[in-house]
């Protein structure tokens, strides 16, 4: 199609929120925007955001169902903060979305759905479209319901299947304005209604009418075009953080040449990890979808101590459950995977929204001496390469291992380089074989990482038990003895330490020695590596740190926290990373930089932040 | 199947066993380790798997595979051993604090799911490991530690939990009959699907002889029925007496009297799929009726552990997916 003499202007980045009601295909809309730009050869990353109620009211603000892509040129560590583009397919999509703007952002509206009743849904008093409050702003209020409805007059659809296809009116604008490949949408819809073929054709016929509406009517005058990220070569997928852990899992139950067994309840934001498991009986993989999360846990204790790789998947609320069998799992000394999906707490708290505030749960709620293994991944895709590990370390020291990851991480999806499986590690659990000489003792252990040797039901002559009572250090008989006790207790925490042998050194951004020294965990990488990354371009004496193990910490943690003015620590929660440093190098004085807003953060705002303290 | 030669010695484990002098649990272990060389299964293959309580430390004491977990966990802790390895016989020993109280959410989807394990209920109604307070089976009224003017709380029946759950196979046995225990423990092994067996069990310290009018050796003639499938419903010490339906319920008549003859008695068929006849003979309680011993229910019905298999082996014959390499290169990927 011949484009108008319009200007095209290139961009680095663009980000583009798609937000309606829950049913209005929101998600399709992100997605298909997504993956026809991952084909052209851009970096990105989504986040989806959308309400915990399955179809809140239709026009309302709780009902308000989102969907970022952010896409780039350049490498893209986050989905981005504020849109460049919005779709907001009712008002109520509009004022929900209104705060998360850039300032001269286009705003694509449904001009139909911009009338009295909607207007009162959404809480507006007067029509934003007429009252003059978008006038810094870019705003393309196109008859979008009217439009499709007359594009699709002939195909006999009834009405509210051809609502279904407004998204598509507003992804054809979006094509549009950002210079994207009508062919490679077609082909995204062709794939997604593979099995109802009747609405390839509406969908298709509808996207292009939006894509010839603004063309035609001449209501925008520049295009953008983000060119594809030559950094990035290879074979790439688009991946969401679930899948990858699940496929983390599955890979280093390959790796590990054991059978994966996953003993989950089904909780938001974590599910999804689940329900991807389940897919893959192909690949033996077992899923058990227990009756609580209690049963999650002891289902995958239970298959632990008959020799798979066994899993739990859940979130705050079900790792509070899950404390007592955590206990078990570190006193029995079996491998077991433990995957926290963290979302905004306390209590249910806001179970869609994303929080980092489970780390002091991780790290310390069990009753007892109950030290465990905790890291977190730092992007969706690394999703796979941390619970691969996590099975790994778990796996080859006899002890169970916590992976936290979050709702953005969780729900966001970005691109994943596929690797080539059989590279990775192998993953040698310390199994014995059958009879083993002298009889097997359970507790019997390497000397260098202290782990047990794993004796499994089937193998003859190793029959064993063991459980919750301390047991006697190697032979595992029950033990009340006083010293045994203590040994115990040293010899559990001494091996969580030991792991550090496979704890890669912590990676540092920056000046070893300086002003201003910012570090995180998990999810905030992106975020805190792209102020970083701002700051230090511009010349700003700063470093960063983003940490993926938690306990326990690289074993340069130290070395490199040391030599700044200031060491600011930047979490979603009340500082809890804080203080767990904090016990441990007392010498260091830590700032904190906190969040509570079950948000991530944005980058201008750890921007500003670095910014005060630099000037300062 | 490869037939070993095994006798009780090879499933006595060299611990020592620390339950009370008296306590019920002794017979109860016995009569499983005489139990488990009749069943055609090496034990390299057994696993005992417990929750808390006294009846709990039973893994310690088999010498097979073992695991003792956490209160109330036995169920769902063994679900992921024979579900994760359905090659294993597993075994769980629970208590009715462990399985009644604080476990009964896992007991009961265990017997909904049918996963073929066997659980061994040492119902003594009391919680013996924590000193005497009342169980969700005592009786109402019941005067312990933490009912010191009797309970107001009705007990369960793990009977009717087990009927109501749906379940394939359930047994009751007093501890007081190594020969019965020993029999239906190899009828639970044999059954495929959850075998749930009630064992009236006496605690000598904190509520002994609670089962005495059942199991004393004066009365339990009278007191017991022992069912065996396709066998007449006749018990008594004078073995005349029987039971018949009247209406919707059972009534117990003496043969030769009233016009009862032996035809009229009913017969005990276990394996009928319609579970009302189980229910009612599950229910039954003195001093009405006899309390019913033996297999009461064992029925085959689709196993969970057998059914997920089936599924797994029909998704490899048919996936072209084999390996990891194979699903990670699948579907939508792009080539920059």
């Amino acid at each position: 199609m011949a484009t108008k003499a319009n200007n095209v202007v290139e961009v680095d980045k663009v980000v583009v929120k798609f937000a309606g009601d829950s049913g209005d295909g929101m998600q399709l809309s992100g997605t298909q925007f997504s993956d026809t730009s991952a084909i052209l050869g851009n970096d990105l990353a989504t986040f989806p955001d959308f309400p915990s109620e399955i179809r809140a009211p239709q026009g309302t603000l709780a009902g308000v169902s989102g969907f970022q892509v952010h896409i780039g040129h350049t490498d893209i560590y986050t989905s981005g903060d504020d849109a460049d583009v919005l779709v907001a397919m009712n008002p109520a999509a509009l004022r929900y979305n209104m705060s998360h703007l850039k300032t001269g952002s286009t705003i694509i509206v449904d001009g139909d759905l911009f009338e009295p009743k909607n207007l009162k849904k959404a809480g507006y008093e007067t029509n934003p479209l007429e009252d003059g409050s978008l006038s810094n702003y870019t705003v393309i209020a196109a008859p979008i319901t009217s439009q499709t409805r007359t594009i699709l007059k002939e195909t006999g659809l009834d009405v509210k299947t051809m609502d279904k296809s407004r998204n598509q009116f507003a992804i054809g604008i979006v094509f549009y304005l950002l210079n994207r490949d009508m062919e490679e949408g077609a082909k995204f819809l062709a794939q997604k209604f593979k099995k109802k073929p009747e609405l390839i054709e509406s969908n298709v016929l509808v996207m292009k009418g939006g894509h010839n509406y603004a063309h035609n009517l001449q209501l925008i005058h520049t295009t953008y075009r983000v060119n594809p990220n030559l950094t990035k070569k290879g074979k790439y997928r688009n991946i969401t953080g679930n899948v990858a852990t699940a496929w983390g899992l599955m890979a280093a139950a390959e790796r590990a040449n054991l059978p994966l067994f996953l003993g989950s309840y089904p909780i938001t934001p974590a599910t999804e990890i689940l329900a991807e498991l389940a897919k893959f009986k192909n690949l033996g993989v077992k899923t058990f979808q227990a009756e609580d999360e209690i049963a999650g846990v002891m289902s995958a204790i239970g298959a632990a101590y008959a020799g798979s790789l066994a899993a739990t998947s859940t979130a705050g609320p079900g790792l509070s459950l899950k404390s007592e069998a955590l206990g078990l799992a570190v006193m029995t000394e079996l491998p077991l995977v433990v995957v926290d999906v963290q979302r905004g707490g306390p209590s249910t708290g806001l179970p869609t929204k994303t929080e980092q505030s489970d780390l002091m749960q991780a790290l310390f709620g069990r009753n007892g001496e109950a030290p465990m293994i905790v890291m977190a991944a730092s992007s969706s895709s690394d999703c796979f390469h941390y619970a691969f590990h996590a099975a790994k370390i778990s796996l080859e020291h006899m002890t169970p291992v916590m992976l936290l990851t979050d709702s953005y991480l969780a729900n966001g999806s970005e691109l994943w380089q596929i690797p080539d499986i059989n590279n990775l590690p192998e993953i040698k659990a310390p199994l014995v074989g059958e009879n083993v000489e002298g009889g097997y003792k359970p507790y019997l252990r390497n000397e260098e990482s202290l782990a047990r040797y794993w004796a499994v039901p089937g193998q003859e002559g190793n029959q064993h038990r063991v459980g919750g009572l301390e047991k006697e250090d190697v032979t595992g008989s029950v033990s009340h003895n006083p010293h045994n006790h203590e040994k115990m207790v040293q010899l559990r925490a001494e091996k969580v330490k030991r792991a550090v042998a496979d704890v890669p050194n912590q990676e540092l951004n920056g000046p070893e020695k300086g002003k201003l020294l910012v570090i995180g965990w998990g999810s905030t990488k992106g975020a805190i590596f792209t102020a970083w990354k701002q700051l230090f371009d511009e010349g700003k004496d700063i470093a960063s740190a983003c940490f993926n193990y938690i306990m326990p910490l690289p074993a340069n943690t130290e070395e490199i926290l040391t030599g700044y003015d200031e060491v600011l620590v930047c979490e979603l929660n009340n500082g809890q990373f804080a203080n767990y440093l904090r016990m441990n190098f007392l010498h260091i004085k830590f700032t904190q930089f906190n969040k509570n807003q079950a948000q991530p953060f944005m980058v201008s705002e750890l921007v500003q932040k670095f910014n005060e303290i630099l000037e300062a | 199947m490869t037939e070993i030669k095994y006798t009780r010695k090879d499933f006595v484990s060299d611990q020592e066993v620390k339950w009370c002098a008296g306590c019920g649990d002794y017979s109860i272990l016995s009569a499983v380790t005489n139990a488990l060389p009749e069943i055609g299964i090496n034990k390299k293959d057994i696993v005992f798997v417990s929750g808390i309580g006294c009846s709990s430390r039973f893994p310690y004491y088999v010498d097979t595979y073992g695991i003792h977990g956490l209160h109330g966990r036995a169920a769902a802790l063994a679900s992921g051993v024979k579900v994760s390895h359905p090659h294993l016989s597993v075994w769980i020993a629970t208590g009715d604090g462990d399985s009644m109280a604080i476990g009964g959410n896992h007991f009961i989807h265990l017997i909904r799911r049918n996963i073929d394990v066997n659980l061994i209920l040492f119902n003594n109604e009391i919680y013996g490991l924590t000193k005497g307070q009342y169980s969700p089976t005592s009786p109402l009224g019941h005067v312990t530690k933490t009912s010191p003017h009797g309970t107001v709380e009705h007990p369960f029946k793990p009977a009717e939990l087990v009927m109501g759950s749906e379940g394939t196979f359930f047994a009751r046995v007093p501890d007081t009959n190594p020969k019965m225990m020993k029999e239906v423990f190899i009828e639970a092994a044999k059954h495929n699907g959850a075998s749930i067996v009630e064992v009236l069990q006496n605690c000598v310290i904190f509520n002994n002889n609670t089962h005495e009018e059942i199991t004393g050796k004066e009365v339990r003639d009278n007191n017991q029925i022992y069912l065996k499938h396709g066998e007449k419903m006749v018990f008594g010490a004078e073995n005349n007496k029987g039971l018949v339906l009247e209406g919707l319920k059972l009534k117990v008549v003496t043969i030769g009297e009233d016009g009862y003859t032996l035809d009229d008695i009913l017969v005990h068929n276990a394996k009928d799929k319609d579970a009302t006849m189980h229910y009612l003979l599950g229910r039954m309680s003195l001093p009405e009726y006899p309390v019913a011993m033996g297999v009461i229910r064992a029925v085959d019905a689709a196993v969970y552990n057998d059914e997920l298999e089936k599924q797994i082996a029909n998704a490899k014959a048919t996936s072209k997916i084999k390996n990891m390499n194979d699903l990670v290169n699948s579907g939508e990927t792009f080539v920059l």
